[in-house]
């Protein structure tokens, strides 16, 4: 029975007729049971073990990976600038005005889980979440220092001794530095990494720094270490909307109750097919239980609590191939294939279907909009306000002048110059005030690599009729190398 | 604790308060005990917090705490910071002219924006918050100047202000010619007809321009010039240009012929600090009429 099965039996009470006493026991919470999971070979453990050591390492090496933007600009791969306001992550640099990508990545990001779980259930909660490889990295630690489940569990019973108490704190004390060295990975992107290891070893860093190192290995010591299970039981909501998301054809670690039951042992099963009757292949040894990081019985059904990790099928086929049977008592699989078997059909796996079909669909869409948008998105940009005050200028020929300030953006990471076209009216001046023209006349604006320089410009309109009250106008950014443009509309105000 | 009410509520299990409204009872659910916790341990905060910052009203003071935190002296350690931060780009505007401030981009952005604040704490109530001005108050914005355009000019001009009492201002009205009796009513009228002429504005049907041109020579030509483009060592506009101080209708012209004009610009170099009238200086200047 999972925890969940339990809290609910528990929370199962009868309605206290008046004058009765009220059962002051009812227990506000399961109690917990603590879990010892025994350590297992096979597919899946190797799966899992390669998926720890790629994404631990991705995590914690990353920072250190340099990518050479020139001069102008931070020389490490992945960084969140939050002083400079910029993200880098290798050829792309995100400005402020762009977290809109980070949305898309967002809804990539949902998708993608969405597109898994219709495909093969709760394999990211299996292989992928932080919570399950950080986990898993903590009980191989346990594993180390404390031994494998049976061992550990007679040494958790036995009166604690001497050495116990040691063992204890080498575990904690390992444990400790893996949350240590994961809040310091942690704070390594947002600062040049080798120089915030420098400054972190010296005690120059910032308090900052510190003290999300320390949040950190607060965290990750009791959520990996402490919480474990917990976290996937009552904590995390994709449980509960994986559940709402799912359907038959989703794979899921499934006990094959139709070869599975009922359950005997080698010899009983050998008299019971000596006699026609029918036997189940599970001898009932519990290692899928024993290898469950959750303490899931996956021979009670489709569960909450299970992970999709595979780990109790790597336990069942090495049980199964000692005794000389099929592996794949326990399999990805879906409860739909075993009904096809009982009754004498073909099990099938239907991938392509109206969800999945959907899911890469809209991560088609999403990730090639996004895509486009990154290949096609401007490396300048002008944004104008108008002058409030006076909102048009009289002049002594009669001529009216409008003022505005403008910003303008330069993405690329070097020196450019700019001018402004003014379109809309017959006959206009620009000028940019306190910017003395060059040697041909311009007046250009010049702004610094990666960075937004502010002008204060003034329209002159000579057309000889007055212009309307409001005239519609379009301000030309060109960068005068590569002519690139960017464009903004504004008005023109008169009397 | 014999008393203790023991009533259990037949639906839910739990204890009721005793107390009954109307048939109506009220269960009787404790807080959890974490949230309990959590409570006493906000009065800790708060009598450590007693003890460590001002917190109690004395008859003359309060208590001042033991870290000696004061909000004034927060707010002048922040201005002392603000200050430190501006010392190199304040040094430079103190030392450097109006003419080399221009001349120097970064120092042109910081010279407008400490300006652009001036203009709103001293300038603004006469002049508009954009400089735009008002009636009898220059706009700062056209390329029409009273008394000059340049730098120098209009460095001078706020300095020591017009009309004033600083001995350097500017100085020069427009008389009264209608109350001091220089010129009659009729006389008035057929000048200021004449006046309008200047800039092409209509006349009056049957108005005697000739006669308007000779009275114009003989009483204004002095300070408006005898084209009537003005004089800016006197601040006589020019009247020729389609930017009009009062107004241009000929009742308003007729008004400043009889009673005379002259308002007064305060002298600011006695208010406001030498960087501050620079920074005024290039702010105004740049408003997009500063001549070269």
């Amino acid at each position: 029975m999972n925890a969940l099965q339990t809290l609910v039996n528990d929370a199962e009470v009868l309605p206290v007729q008046g004058g009765l006493e009220p059962d002051d026991d009812i227990p506000l919470y399961a109690p917990r049971r603590k879990i010892y999971p025994q350590s297992v070979h096979g597919r899946f453990r190797t799966i899992k073990w390669a998926v720890l050591v790629v994404t631990l390492g991705i995590y914690y090496l990353l920072p250190f990976v340099r990518w050479d933007r020139g001069p102008n600009a931070p020389s490490q791969a992945v960084l969140i600038d939050f002083p400079n306001r910029r993200f880098y992550f290798f050829f792309i640099e995100i400005w402020p005005q762009e977290i809109y990508y980070l949305t898309g990545l967002l809804i990539l990001a949902a998708i993608v889980l969405f597109l898994m779980n219709a495909v093969a259930g709760r394999i990211w909660c299996g292989y992928l979440c932080p919570q399950t490889v950080w986990t898993d990295l903590f009980f191989a630690i346990e594993r180390f220092v404390e031994g494998d489940r049976r061992e550990h569990m007679q040494r958790d019973g036995r009166r604690w001794t001497a050495v116990t108490w040691a063992r204890k704190g080498v575990k904690h004390f390992l444990w400790l530095m893996v949350a240590w060295w994961t809040g310091g990975a942690w704070v390594l992107y947002f600062a040049d990494a080798p120089t915030l290891v420098k400054e972190l070893a010296t005690g120059e860093a910032p308090l900052i720094a510190y003290a999300w190192i320390g949040i950190l290995t607060v965290t990750t010591y009791s959520l990996a270490g402490h919480m474990r299970e917990q976290v996937c039981l009552y904590m995390c909501p994709w449980p509960r909307i994986q559940a709402a998301l799912t359907d038959e054809y989703a794979l899921n670690v499934t006990y094959r109750y139709d070869r599975g039951e009922p359950r005997c042992s080698v010899k009983k099963a050998e008299q019971l097919r000596a006699q026609n009757q029918p036997a189940g292949d599970c001898v009932d040894c519990l290692q899928c239980v024993h290898v469950c990081p959750t303490g899931v019985d996956i021979r009670g059904g489709a569960n909450l609590g299970c992970i999709q990790c595979g780990l109790c099928i790597d336990a069942c086929d090495t049980i199964m191939s000692k005794l000389g049977r099929a592996t794949g008592l326990i399999a990805y699989d879906t409860d739909l294939n075993i009904k096809q078997r009982i009754e004498g059909k073909k099990a099938f796996y239907k991938l392509v279907r109206m969800r999945t079909t959907l899911y890469a669909a809209i991560i088609a869409v999403v990730g090639g909009i996004m895509i486009y948008t990154l290949a096609t998105r401007d490396s300048e940009g002008i944004s104008i306000i108008h002058d409030r005050n006076p909102m048009y200028v009289r002049l002594s020929d009669g001529a009216l002048r409008n003022g505005y300030t403008i910003r303008i953006v330069n993405k690329r990471l070097k020196y450019r110059d700019f001018i402004v076209n003014v379109d809309g009216l017959p006959s206009t001046l620009v000028d940019f005030v306190g910017l003395p023209p060059r040697a041909d006349g311009r007046q250009l604006v010049s702004v610094g690599p990666d960075q937004t320089k502010e002008v204060r410009v003034v329209v002159t309109d000579y057309s000889a009729t007055p212009p309307p009250p409001s005239t519609s106008i379009l301000f030309k950014l060109i960068d005068i190398d590569s002519n690139e443009t960017a464009e903004m509309r504004d008005h023109f105000f008169g009397p | 604790m014999a008393e203790e009410h023991r009533e259990i509520d037949a639906l839910t299990g739990t204890a009721t308060t005793g107390h009954e409204w109307d048939g109506l009872r009220e269960l009787n659910t404790p807080l959890p005990r974490w949230w309990l916790w959590l409570f006493y341990l906000t009065i800790v905060w708060a009598i450590g917090y007693w003890i460590v910052y001002p917190a109690w009203p004395l008859l003359t003071n309060s208590t001042q705490g033991l870290l000696g935190y004061h909000t004034r002296t927060a707010i002048i350690e922040d201005l002392d910071a603000l200050k430190r931060q501006r010392g190199p780009m304040m040094d430079k505007l103190t030392t450097a002219s109006v003419a080399d401030i221009i001349a120097d981009p970064q120092l042109l952005d910081f010279a407008r924006a400490q300006g652009r604040v001036a203009f709103a704490d001293n300038c603004a109530p006469c002049h508009g918050a954009g400089g735009g001005g008002a009636k009898g108050y220059p706009n700062l914005n056209d390329d029409d100047w009273l008394w000059g355009g340049r730098l120098a000019e209009i460095e001078q001009t706020i300095r020591h202000g017009a009309r004033g009492s600083d001995d350097k201002g500017r100085t020069g009205v427009m008389p009264a010619f209608g109350r001091d009796g220089i010129l009659k009513p009729e006389q008035i009228s057929t000048v200021a007809d004449y006046v309008r002429s200047l800039s092409g504005l209509p006349v009056e049907a049957g108005a005697d321009l000739a006669a308007g041109k000779k009275i114009f020579a003989d009483n204004c030509a002095l300070c408006h010039g005898a084209d009537g483009k003005g004089n800016r060592e006197m601040g006589s506009p020019n009247l020729t240009d389609k930017i009009w101080l009062y107004g241009s209708d000929k009742q308003t012209i007729m008004d400043g012929l009889r009673n005379g004009r002259g308002n007064v610009m305060p002298a600011w170099g006695s208010r406001l600090s030498d960087p501050t009238i620079k920074a005024l200086t290039v702010y105004v200047h740049t408003l997009g009429g500063g001549e070269k």
